[in-house]
C-alpha cells in the first residue's frame, strides 16, 4: 500500500491574490467576535428565576450597595458568543495535535456521557457515606486499574493534576525519611526534566539539584552515582524520559538510590507510551503520578481539569495522603481524619478539600473498561509505532539528535541544526499552523537546541500521519532554505503572531471600559 | 510501517527495557475490552447505587452547593474545540481559550472587588494555601492566622503544606455562636496574613473592615476565602471592605456538585502583587497587523521558565471549569446575579425561620446568606444517617467536619438555593421533629 505516502495537499491559495477587506473585519465562516463587556451590559439577564419570598432580609447590614458591573447576554446571545470564540481554537476534534509530553487524543464521548449520570454528576462530597456506595465503588475500581497496571502498592486518588501528584510523592517521600529520623535536603532531577519537577521539589522544601544526561539521551548513571549520598533524598526521573526514550538503566538506578538511603520518585506524564508493557514497580520506583487526561484520555478542556492520582511502593504506603476509599466487608468507608486508625496514622494529611476529581474518575474508567487489559496494551504499542514512523519518516529531513541510539518511545525528538538564515523552531512551528496542524512542543526539552517534540499518539491513522509528515516535510524543507516567508507566518489563522513581549511589559489582565481605562494610563 | 521504521515487529519497538521489567502478554486479572454498550451498563449500575441530590429534599452545603446550572452552559463546554484543546501555548489558534479567560478573570475581579484575578486554580481548598503562600512572599513572614471560621478541610490542607514549609499556623475550631471571632484575632509584626472564610463555615457573615485595616497597620494581608460565589450577589463584595488577597470555590457557578471534583478555585488580588500571584494569566495584547488579540502571559513567574524558583508548582489548571463558570455568570449577568442571591436568602430565611420552630431546634446565626447552622437537642450525626435513611439529605453535621469536639457535636449546617422547595422544607421539618421527639 503507498496510498497518502507523500501526504494530501490542499489546492494552495493564490497568495497572490488581496483578499479585499468586508466592513464587518469577518471573512464568511472567520467572525471576529467582540469581548462580553462590548456587547452585554448589566441589565439583561438570559435566566429567570422564581419570584423572591416576602421576609425581612437576614445580611446583618451587609448588603452589596455598589455595582458590580457584570455583563450579561439573552441566551442566544450567550450560545452564538461562545460558539464563535470556540471557532477560533484548534482542537484534537480538528485535527492531530502532536503536543509532546502533553498526550493529546482523542477524547471518546462515552466518557462524557458517564460522567454526567446523575449518580456520579450530582452527589455531594459531604453526603452520608451509605447513600454514595457506587462512587465509592468505582473509585475503588478505578484504583484497583491503576494498582494492577504499575504493579505498585497502593495508590492515593486525591491530587488534582500532575504537579499536584508530584507533590504528593515528595510529602510521602519526606514524611517517609523524617519518620526514619534522616531528614535530607536535596532531590537530584536530570536536566531534560518538565519544569513542574524542579518547582515542586522547591515547594516541599527541598533543593533541587541537576544531574547531566548522556550524549544518547539518557541519565548519566555514572554522575547520578557519584552524587549520591546521606544528603540526598531522592531522584525525581521521567521515565520514558522527555526525549521521548526509555531508561534503560532504570532498574540500577534505582538499586543505586536505594543503597544510598534514597527513594525513587518517576514523573508518570509519559506513562501512556508503557501501559499494559511494563510496570514500573517492576523498576524498583517508589511513586509515580498519573496524569488520568494523558494516559486515560481525560480532555484537557484548554488546560485543565486534570487528574494526578499517585501509585506508592510498599514502604511509602504508610504515608499516603488522607482521603481515600477502603472496602471493609460488604461496603465501602471513606477514610478521612476522624475515621484513620492506626494503620494510617502515619499519613502525612489532606491535600484537597475533598476526594480527588470524581468527574475525571468517571470519564478514565470508562476508557480503562472500553480497552481492557488488551486494548490498553495496545494503547502503547500504536503510540509507540506511530512515533517510530514519524521519526524514520523524517530521516534526512529534520535533524533527529538521539535518533541512532535506537527506537523511541511514544514521541519523536526533532532539532533545528540546517535551518537556514535566522530562521527557527517557532517560524516552523508556525509555519505548521498556516498547514491547518497544531504544532509539536516547542524548546523542550531544554537539551536539545530548538527542540521539537512530536507526539502523535495512538489516535492517528497512517494516512493522517501521512498527511502530517508531508506538510511537516515541506516546512522543513522551507526552513532548512532560508525561506524568510516563515517568519510572517501564521497568514491564515485567526491572528497574525501576537506580541508576547508588550502583554508582558504593560500585563493588561481585566477589562476596562474605555473611560476607565483612559484614568488609568 | 514497521517496513518503514526498519522494526521486524512492535517487540523490536521496547528493546530498552530491561528484560527483566518486559511483559509477555496482558497483565492477569484484568478484563479485556467492553463494548460501549457494556461500559455504559456497567458503569450506570454504580451510578444508581447513590442517591442524587436531584431526587430528594436535598440541604448539604459547607463547601459545594447545589445549583440550577442552565442547559446551554453544558452545551458550550462540550463544543469539541473547547473540550479538546489543550493549554493555549500557541495563541494564534486558540484566542477562543484565551478570551474566555480574560473574560472569566475580569467576572472574578469584578465580583471580588478586586484589581485582577487569575485564570483559575485547582480548587477553593488550594487557592486557600497557595494564598497563604503568596502572602508569606510578599511580607516575608511566615505565620498565618486563620479564623476559626474557615472550612476544616481547607485547614486541614493548609496544616499538611505548613509542615513541610515551616509555616506556623493559629488556628483554633470554632464555636456555637452567633459571633465570629474576627475582631479577637491576634495580629503582629510577625504575621503574613489573617484567613478569614466569608461567609464562614457556619454560615455566619461579619463586616471584616476593621480587620482589614487592622492587618494593614501590621503590614500583614488580609485573605478572604469565599466557598459561595452567588453570596457576593447579594453582599459586600471582599475587595471592597479591604481584602488583599480573595480566593474561593468557584464550583456553585457552572460546575455542579461531582462528588468533590473537578471545581474551579478562584484567585485575585491587588494590582501590585501580580508578580506574587500563581496561576495561569491571560493578558491583551496585540498580533501583528496590530488586531487585539490575547496570550498566556507574565509566565515567568511560572514552573516551565522558572522551574524551581517559581510562585508555584502549578501546570493545568481548571479552565473547562473557568469556562462553564464564565459562560454561566453570562447568562446571569449583573441582573439575573442579584436575582438569584435575593432567591437563595430569602428562600434560605424562610427555611431556617421553619425549621427553628421544630421542638428541640434552634437558630445559632443573627446574619447568614444561604446556609446557617442549627443547635439541635441531641448529637447531629446520627440525626443525619437516620434522615438519610428516609431519603432526606439533611445538611452536614459539625460532628462529621469536627470529630471529637463534643461542644460542637449537636450542630448541623444546612444550606438552601433556588433548587429547594417548600415542600422539601415541610418534609424535612417534620421529619426533624420526628427523629428528635
Amino acid at each position: 500500500m503507498t496510498i497518502n505516502q507523500s501526504g494530501w495537499r490542499p489546492t494552495a491559495p493564490d497568495a497572490s491574490e488581496e483578499a479585499p477587506a468586508t466592513f464587518t473585519g469577518n471573512r464568511a465562516l472567520m467572525l471576529e467576535e467582540p469581548l462580553l463587556f462590548e456587547i452585554g451590559d448589566t441589565q439583561t439577564t438570559g435566566v429567570d428565576f422564581a419570584e423572591v419570598p416576602k421576609g425581612a432580609s437576614r445580611l446583618g447590614g451587609l448588603e452589596r450597595n455598589r455595582d458590580i458591573g457584570l455583563a450579561g447576554l439573552s441566551e442566544p446571545e450567550t450560545v452564538r458568543h461562545y460558539t464563535r470564540l470556540s471557532r477560533q481554537n484548534y482542537a484534537i476534534d480538528l485535527g492531530v495535535f502532536p503536543l509532546g509530553s502533553c498526550t493529546m487524543k482523542h477524547n471518546p464521548r462515552l466518557n462524557e456521557k458517564v460522567a454526567r449520570m446523575p449518580g456520579f454528576a450530582d452527589i455531594h462530597p459531604l453526603q452520608p457515606v451509605d447513600t454514595v456506595q457506587g462512587a465509592l465503588a468505582l473509585i475503588d475500581q478505578l484504583a484497583g486499574w491503576l494498582i494492577r497496571l504499575t504493579g505498585m502498592h497502593s495508590v492515593a486518588m486525591s491530587p488534582k493534576a500532575g504537579a499536584h501528584g508530584e507533590l504528593c510523592g515528595l510529602l510521602a517521600i519526606r514524611s517517609a525519611l523524617e519518620a526514619r529520623g534522616d531528614a535530607r535536603e536535596v532531590i537530584l532531577v536530570p536536566e531534560s526534566a518538565h519544569g513542574t519537577n524542579p518547582a515542586t521539589a522547591a515547594f516541599a522544601g527541598y533543593r533541587v539539584e541537576n544531574i547531566p544526561a548522556t550524549e544518547a539521551g539518557r541519565v548519566d548513571v555514572a554522575a547520578l552515582k557519584a552524587r549520591l549520598g546521606p544528603d540526598v533524598a531522592g531522584v525525581m526521573i521521567t521515565n520514558p524520559n522527555t526525549c521521548g526514550l526509555f531508561e534503560p538503566d532504570m532498574i540500577e538506578i534505582s538499586a543505586a538510590v536505594h543503597e544510598a538511603g534514597g527513594l525513587v520518585y518517576c514523573d508518570g506524564a509519559n506513562f501512556n507510551a508503557i501501559v499494559g508493557r511494563v510496570r514500573p514497580g517492576d523498576l524498583g520506583i517508589d511513586a509515580m503520578h498519573i496524569n488520568l487526561h494523558k494516559t486515560f484520555s481525560t480532555p484537557h478542556g484548554g488546560g485543565g481539569p486534570g487528574s494526578g492520582p499517585v501509585v506508592f511502593s510498599e514502604a511509602l504506603s504508610p504515608f499516603a495522603p488522607l482521603p481515600f476509599v477502603e472496602k471493609r466487608g460488604d461496603s465501602y468507608v471513606l477514610v478521612e481524619e476522624e475515621t484513620a486508625d492506626a494503620e494510617h496514622s502515619r499519613s502525612f494529611g489532606r491535600m484537597t478539600a475533598f476526594h480527588g476529581q470524581m468527574g475525571m474518575f468517571t470519564r478514565a474508567l470508562s476508557y480503562i473498561l472500553s480497552h481492557g487489559a488488551d486494548g490498553l496494551r495496545q494503547v502503547a504499542e500504536d503510540a509507540v509505532l506511530n512515533a517510530n514512523y514519524v521519526l524514520r519518516s523524517l530521516d534526512g529531513v529534520l535533524d533527529a539528535p538521539f535518533g541512532t541510539s535506537g527506537p523511541c518511545m511514544h514521541e519523536a525528538l526533532f532539532s533545528d541544526r540546517d535551518f537556514g538564515g535566522d530562521l527557527s523552531t517557532l517560524d516552523l512551528a508556525k509555519a505548521l499552523i498556516d498547514e491547518g496542524f497544531h504544532p509539536m512542543t516547542m524548546y523542550f526539552p531544554l537539551v536539545v537546541h530548538g527542540a521539537m517534540l512530536v507526539e502523535p499518539t495512538e489516535t492517528e491513522s497512517k494516512a493522517t500521519l501521512d498527511q502530517f509528515i508531508g506538510a511537516l516535510r515541506s516546512v522543513a524543507q522551507r526552513a532548512k532554505a532560508g525561506d524568510q516567508s516563515l517568519k510572517a507566518a501564521p497568514v491564515h489563522a485567526p491572528r497574525r503572531r501576537l506580541d508576547e513581549t508588550l502583554a508582558a511589559r504593560k500585563p493588561v489582565l481585566v477589562y476596562r471600559e474605555p473611560a476607565q481605562a483612559e484614568a488609568a494610563e | 510501517m514497521l517496513r518503514v521504521i526498519g522494526a521486524k515487529s512492535i517487540d523490536d519497538l521496547f528493546t530498552d527495557v530491561p528484560a527483566a521489567a518486559r511483559l509477555s502478554g496482558t497483565i492477569a486479572g484484568l478484563p479485556d475490552h467492553a463494548s460501549e454498550l457494556s461500559v455504559e451498563r456497567q458503569l450506570g449500575a454504580l451510578a444508581r447505587q447513590n442517591i442524587a441530590a436531584g431526587e430528594v429534599p436535598f440541604f448539604i452545603g459547607c463547601g459545594a452547593y447545589r445549583h440550577h446550572i442552565p442547559a446551554s452552559v453544558d452545551h458550550i463546554i462540550q463544543r469539541g474545540e473547547f473540550l479538546t484543546s489543550y493549554t493555549p501555548y500557541q495563541p494564534e489558534i486558540a484566542q477562543g481559550t484565551l478570551q474566555c479567560l480574560f473574560e472569566f478573570q475580569t467576572q472574578v475581579a469584578r465580583l471580588y472587588g478586586c484589581d485582577v484575578a487569575n485564570a483559575s486554580m485547582y480548587d477553593g481548598s488550594t487557592a486557600c494555601w497557595e494564598a497563604i503562600a503568596m502572602a508569606g512572599r510578599v511580607t516575608r513572614r511566615k505565620k498565618a492566622v486563620l479564623s476559626s471560621g474557615l472550612h476544616p478541610h481547607y485547614v486541614s490542607l493548609a496544616k499538611t503544606m505548613a509542615k513541610f514549609t515551616g509555616d506556623t499556623l493559629l488556628h483554633a475550631p470554632p464555636s456555637l455562636t452567633a459571633e465570629l471571632d474576627v475582631d479577637t484575632l491576634a495580629v503582629d509584626g510577625e504575621t503574613s496574613c489573617v484567613v478569614v472564610q466569608y461567609p464562614d463555615i457556619l454560615g455566619r457573615i461579619a463586616d471584616l473592615s476593621a480587620l482589614a485595616a487592622k492587618c494593614q497597620a501590621a503590614g500583614a494581608l488580609l485573605v478572604v476565602v469565599n466557598t459561595e460565589p452567588v453570596a457576593l450577589g447579594a453582599i459586600r463584595a471582599p475587595g471592597e471592605m479591604g481584602a488583599d488577597i480573595v480566593v474561593g470555590e468557584g464550583q456553585s457557578i457552572g460546575v455542579g456538585l461531582q462528588f468533590g471534583g473537578p471545581y474551579c478555585g478562584l484567585f485575585a488580588t491587588r494590582e501590585k502583587y501580580v508578580r506574587q500571584m500563581p496561576g495561569r494569566l491571560a493578558g491583551e495584547t496585540q498580533d501583528a497587523e496590530g488586531k487585539r488579540g490575547f496570550v498566556l502571559t507574565l509566565s515567568t513567574r511560572e514552573q516551565h521558565i522558572r522551574r524551581e524558583k517559581a510562585t508555584s508548582n502549578i501546570c493545568t489548571s481548571s479552565v473547562l471549569c473557568a469556562l462553564a463558570w464564565t459562560a454561566h455568570m453570562t447568562l446571569l449577568g449583573e441582573k439575573g446575579l442579584r436575582q438569584l442571591a435575593a432567591l437563595n436568602h430569602g428562600k434560605a430565611v424562610a427555611a431556617a425561620d421553619r425549621l427553628a420552630r421544630v421542638p428541640g431546634v434552634s437558630l445559632v446565626n443573627d446574619a447568614f446568606f444561604n446556609e446557617f447552622t442549627l443547635r439541635l437537642s441531641r448529637e447531629a450525626r446520627p440525626v443525619v444517617r437516620t434522615l438519610a435513611e428516609r431519603r432526606i439529605l439533611a445538611g452536614v453535621s459539625l460532628g462529621r467536619l469536627y470529630p471529637g469536639e463534643a461542644e460542637l457535636e449537636n450542630g448541623l449546617v444546612v444550606a438552601v438555593t433556588e433548587t429547594t422547595t417548600e415542600e422539601d422544607v415541610e418534609t424535612f421539618a417534620s421529619a426533624l421533629e420526628e427523629v428528635l421527639a
